[in-house]
């Protein structure tokens, strides 16, 4: 079983993506569950959410302590919110950030693989302004999702509520970051 | 068809599909996302249901028991507060034998303010004279609130059922769920059959009457008599969902490894899936251990608890809900399921989870490991993840 935590402020959409990741994982036949942590929800708030990526039924129904993988949307969460805690030493740092796996690595002191991405520049080169999809296109290339599933599975997801013409940009911002995290991971596998 | 979706999307499917003729809900907080799916249904003109949005929780009951006198089939779903605020009412749709099917996202009640999840609000409707079901996943959440219909609807239960699923842990978390098409769940369910309905002008009947003490008593035995036929009812309208389903619903609950096992855990709801983890964990480490996870809690299967639980040495009984100045609840029900045997386990009453209180599988792990260490009964209570 594979254990995800999302640090994202509120509006960033960091519920969102975790809960497409999910449709994604079903998609693959695979067992998931997809929670936010909620608290008072504000617009800037830290929040977290999570993913449970399992071959077998996930009958676990408490929190995540100690994640595989760490996507922080956020790079201010860095300082105020520990995100590293509990993920395991051999596990994955994912960060939308403009500073290199190294720098981040010296701020957190994570040992295992850094994944740093400027997801931030991604959405607006691609058009959206919204890092979440980026960084779930990263998260897909570290699971080692099939490109083209996960892809399908986003169109699906995101047609239901977006135009035409925003949902390729958000395709396009997907693959970015999905080809980004592929050729910049720092660290150990 | 397998889909990723939320505990409260998943009953909002199951009611799309059952497409009752009235829904009335208070569509703000606590309320759940159930009443705000199934008003984009109405909307966006899936289902022919007229959705009643009301003032507030008492009269989204309120109009419910008007709808169902009426003859109608008619849903609802709430929370928290929104059921302390339509208990009065539940109690009338009990009493007047309405079959009335309604989604309790499980949360805390107040004070203080809190909004996740325990079990306080649906021990508030214990003695209602509703049905009462318990999910452990949105998957049995979905089966359940069809089969519910079913048994609220048999003409020897004819009474309201709460299908009870944990409140975040279940409705907004994401998780495969099998629904069935929409044709199978409405050939389940069926046609509704009123009975003497309001609306039948030609043959006019009084609903809600006067019942003075030459009749009051018998009323409410009969009243009994409907909840004594519901385990009955339950069984057959499982038997006949695992067949269209294929999904295996046999019995009042869940024993899960319990057959040989030396201590049990008895709790309802999502933790039992938690604690099926830490069953599995002691198993590989050689502890007998098992589970027993009800399904249905009212009207409690007090003698099949009892036969399933007698063998054990003792039985830890999990409340996520103080009943204050006495013990858990379910810990009541448990204890006077075994009372009749002349040999009983030693039984332990934890409270847990309150106000979204997480537990662990290493916490239930540890209950287990306790368990050996009880030498016998007590009047006193236990706290699982308590800082004191």
């Amino acid at each position: 079983m594979k254990e995800i935590r999302w640090h994202g402020r509120g509006g960033q959409g960091a519920k969102t993506v975790s809960q497409i990741l999910a449709q994604i994982n079903i998609r693959e036949g695979k067992h998931v569950q997809a929670f936010p942590e909620y608290g008072p929800e504000r617009s800037g708030a830290p929040v977290r959410a999570y993913n449970r990526i399992s071959d077998e039924e996930i009958l676990v129904h408490s929190g995540v302590y100690e994640p595989d993988i760490v996507v922080v949307i956020d790079e201010t969460l860095l300082d105020s919110e520990s995100p590293t805690e509990g993920l395991k030493p051999d596990g994955v740092l994912i960060v939308n950030t403009r500073c290199s796996a190294e720098e981040i690595r010296s701020r957190t002191n994570f040992p295992g693989k850094i994944i740093a991405i400027d997801a931030d520049r991604i959405a607006k080169e691609a058009g959206t302004g919204f890092p979440n999809v980026p960084m779930l296109g990263a998260v897909v290339a570290v699971l080692g999702t099939d490109y083209a599933l996960a892809e399908a599975e986003l169109r699906e997801a995101l047609g239901e509520r977006l135009s035409e013409e925003v949902l390729e940009k958000n395709l396009k911002a997907f693959r970015a970051g999905y080809e980004a995290a592929k050729e910049v991971a720092v660290g150990r596998a | 068809m397998r889909k990723a979706i939320t505990g409260h999307k998943a009953v909002a499917e199951a009611m799309r599909q059952i497409e009752p003729d009235v829904v009335a809900v208070y569509p703000i907080t606590p309320q759940s996302e159930i009443a705000e799916y199934y008003a984009e249904y109405v909307h966006n003109g899936l289902v022919r249901t007229e959705l009643v949005p009301v003032e507030s929780e008492h009269s989204a009951l309120s109009a419910c028991v008007g709808a169902a006198a009426a003859g109608g089939r008619v849903m609802t779903a709430t929370s928290s507060q929104g059921l302390a605020l339509m208990v009065e009412v539940l109690y009338i749709a009990a009493g007047l034998r309405l079959p009335i099917v309604m989604a309790l996202a499980n949360r805390s009640l107040s004070a203080p303010i809190n909004i996740h999840c325990d079990h306080s609000d649906a021990y508030l409707a214990r003695d209602s004279g509703a049905v009462q079901i318990f999910a452990e996943n949105a998957q049995e959440a979905y089966d359940y609130t069809i089969m519910a219909q079913r048994i609220a609807e048999d003409m020897r239960v004819r009474l309201p059922v709460i299908v009870n699923l944990d409140g975040f842990t279940l409705t907004h978390t994401v998780q495969p769920v099998d629904l069935l098409e929409d044709e199978v769940v409405k050939k389940f369910v069926g046609e509704f059959k009123p009975y003497s309905p309001l609306l039948d002008v030609d043959h006019p009947v009084t609903w809600g009457p006067f019942a003075m003490p030459d009749y009051y008593f018998e009323l409410k035995r009969a009243q009994q008599a409907g909840m004594e036929a519901a385990p009955g009812v339950f069984l057959s309208v499982q038997r006949e969902f695992s067949q269209i389903s294929g999904r295996r619903y046999l019995g009042f609950f869940e024993a899960y490894r319990l057959e040989d096992a030396e201590y049990a855990l008895v709790v309802l709801g999502s933790t039992a899936g938690t604690a099926k983890v830490a069953v599995d964990e002691l198993r590989a480490r050689g502890m007998k251990v098992g589970l027993l996870k009800p399904w249905l809690w009212r009207p409690f299967p007090a003698k099949e608890v009892g036969e399933a639980l007698a063998h054990v040495k003792a039985v830890a009984v999990l409340d996520r809900a103080f009943s204050f100045g006495t013990m858990g609840a379910l810990f009541a029900d448990v204890a006077s399921a075994l009372y009749p045997l002349e040999k009983r386990p030693i039984l332990a009453n934890y409270i847990y989870g309150l106000g979204g209180r997480d537990t662990t599988v290493p916490e239930l792990v540890h209950v287990f490991e306790e368990l050996p260490k009880i030498k016998k009964t007590e009047w006193a209570l236990r706290y699982i993840g308590l800082r004191e």
